[in-house]
């Protein structure tokens, strides 16, 4: 190996982290507020990766019809919820509220895709489907376990998961398609070839991280959140709701997927079922980086980046068993040194 | 008068465990009332189901309104506040931190003049607004606890034993704001093992034993009342 191979694979391993670390951070954000542990991440990345790639052609991506089904089915158990209690004036604002916008973005995407506005708005029109999948799926797959064990939530996660991917073949197909780079060109740095789509990507990845630091660092609503991470019962007591701390929360990951899926979608070809991969590779950053902490996470993704990059140089058929297995030690080493139980009491 | 919170035969169980027994007490508007009881009373958990964190049966009744499908959240809303025997602070983040989310339902614009009455009541949690709040002492975590449920500008402020684990000096000055706070208007409903400290500043009294409320009246009575001196008042020889 020489330096100028070295440099690639880093570079490779750096664009793969950054990638990574949205994943990770996504999770870590999720789960301190929610205590799930959200294995559809990477299908909101792949999802909103092939909603990108119909619209640049100008048909009308699979996830309109997803949406409204998710839509559909929080209006369903929301007003039920309200009939139980026998108020169906509740019912219908409470259905209303759930439908109207979903219903709304779909009729903007069904009349817009076709135009075939560039890349700027279709990304637009991507964010608005996706998002809101997010306190959807909260919603319908995890809201009525909100006080369940992590256990539990973790089945329910792995339900969503399947579910999803099996809806992903049914909208999208079996096909797998790549969307043309939001920056096109690339440029030498001494021995180095560097794209601008990858200069996005870290780009991209670090004013994310800035931005999700400020959110929570100055924000009344940020910091909601992570009290409801650290203390729920305190959270309460402040008037803190904390079904809308588990939307807010799911809500931001989907976005983060969205903008994962903008940047990582032109230099891989997504499947309906490259989620799980994708999603698992932040997963073990996020629990390396210990499930708790955002620098952490961001770190291990990295590690977990350039891990991957230099094995596939070295033993490529064995890269990804080389990535999960990091996970081993890590976690075998936790396991040794914990001294904290569950957050719970 | 009418009674700013009014319980009707409230009763909570654990499984099968009762512990609140068709409780019934009022707390007038501008008044402080105290409820007593031995460690175990289900004093803890009257409070918990009044404020709407514990499923129970019974009538509960704040400003005229009944509270039934009004979850604990909206409650904070419309102005009630727990200060709960464990606090329940936000332990990594910082004082200042603690406060300002204590003001969440007010919205962000009112946040430095509630800060400024809170700091006015508790100076200590103004020179330590950047310390972040588990390092606390038990005190200040106490005085935290108090300070983040008033920046809501609450109108039925419940306190579950404030006086734990504090040092008797530090005891004395918390019940002094508490009797402050009832001076400017706020309705009071403490909780408190430390039945000699509790009554000497509430204006009525319940005691609370195994669930039930087992006698009421006005605070000084109840002081005099020879059954609760011997229960509650005889071992405390003049602590406090
Ligand atoms: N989470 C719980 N599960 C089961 N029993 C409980 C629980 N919390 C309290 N209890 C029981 O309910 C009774 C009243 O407790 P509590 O309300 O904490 O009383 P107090 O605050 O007066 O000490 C006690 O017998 C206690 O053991
Ligand atoms: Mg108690």
């Amino acid at each position: 190996m020489d330096v100028t191979i070295a440099l690639f694979l880093i570079q490779d391993g750096i664009i793969n982290g950054a990638i990574y670390a949205l994943l990770a951070v996504a999770l870590v954000l999720v789960f301190a507020v929610t205590r799930v542990i959200l294995i559809p991440q990477g299908e909101f990345v792949t999802f909103a990766g092939l909603s990108l790639a119909a619209m640049e052609t100008g048909s009308v991506p699979g996830a309109v019809w997803l949406l409204l089904v998710l839509a559909a089915a929080a209006a369903a158990m929301d007003a039920g919820a309200a009939l139980r209690e026998r108020s169906p004036a509740k019912a219908v604002r409470l259905a209303a509220w759930n439908l109207v916008p979903a219903i709304a973005i779909a009729a903007a995407v069904l009349a817009m895709v076709p135009l075939q506005l560039g890349l700027g708005v279709n990304i637009v029109l991507c964010a608005a489907l996706i998002v809101p999948m997010g306190p959807y799926l909260y919603r319908v797959a995890f809201q009525p376990l909100a006080d369940a064990s992590v256990l539990v939530l973790l089945i329910a996660s792995v339900g969503a998961h399947l579910a999803l991917t099996a809806l992903g073949l049914v909208l999208f197909g079996a096909e797998g398609y790549r969307t043309s780079p939001v920056v096109s060109g690339s440029f030498q740095i001494g021995p180095l070839f560097v794209t601008g789509q990858s200069l996005l990507v870290v780009g991209a990845t670090l004013a994310l991280l800035a931005g999700l630091a400020l959110f929570f660092g100055r924000t009344l609503i940020g910091k909601a959140l992570m009290a409801s991470a650290i203390n729920r019962r305190g959270a309460r007591l402040v008037g803190i709701p904390t079904m809308l701390s588990g939307r807010i929360a799911f809500a931001m990951a989907a976005a983060i997927g969205v903008v994962s899926a903008v940047l990582v979608a032109p230099l891989t070809t997504l499947y309906y079922d490259s989620g799980f991969i994708i999603g698992l590779k932040g997963f073990v950053a996020a629990i390396i980086g210990g499930l708790g902490a955002y620098p952490a996470a961001v770190a291990a993704a990295l590690a977990v980046g350039l891990l991957e990059a230099f094995s596939s140089f070295w033993a490529s058929a064995f890269k990804e068993v080389i990535v999960f297995a990091s996970i081993l030690p890590v976690l075998l080493w936790r396991s040794l040194t914990s001294t904290h139980g569950d957050e719970e009491d | 008068m009418s009674a700013l919170l009014e319980v009707g035969d409230l009763s909570v169980n654990y499984g099968r465990v009762e512990a609140v027994r068709a409780v019934s007490l009022a707390v007038q508007s501008g008044e402080i009332a105290t409820v007593i009881g031995a460690n175990g009373a289900g004093k803890t958990s009257l409070l918990a189901a009044i404020m709407g964190l514990l499923p129970s049966r019974g009538r509960v009744v704040f400003d005229g309104q009944d509270l039934a499908r009004v979850p604990a959240e909206e409650r904070v809303a419309m102005g009630i506040s727990l200060v709960p025997e464990q606090r329940d602070l936000f332990g990594t983040m910082s004082v200042a931190d603690n406060l300002a989310l204590g003001a969440f339902r007010r919205g962000r614009a009112e946040i430095p003049a509630r800060l400024e009455r809170v700091y006015a009541l508790f100076p200590r949690l103004e020179e330590r607004h950047r310390q972040e709040a588990g390092t606390l002492s038990g005190g200040e975590r106490q005085m935290l606890a108090m300070g983040r449920a008033l920046m809501a500008r609450p109108r039925l402020l419940m306190l579950d034993e404030p006086s734990l684990g504090l040092a008797p000096l530090i005891v004395r000055d918390i019940l002094q704001t508490v009797s402050e706070l009832r001076d400017e208007g706020v309705s009071i409903l403490l909780v408190e093992q430390n039945a000699r400290a509790a009554l000497r500043i509430a204006d009525h009294g319940y005691v609370m034993e195994l669930g039930a409320a087992t006698m009421r009246g006005p605070a000084g009575e109840l002081a005099a009342d020879p059954r609760v001196a011997e229960i509650y008042l005889g071992a405390a020889h003049g602590m406090a």
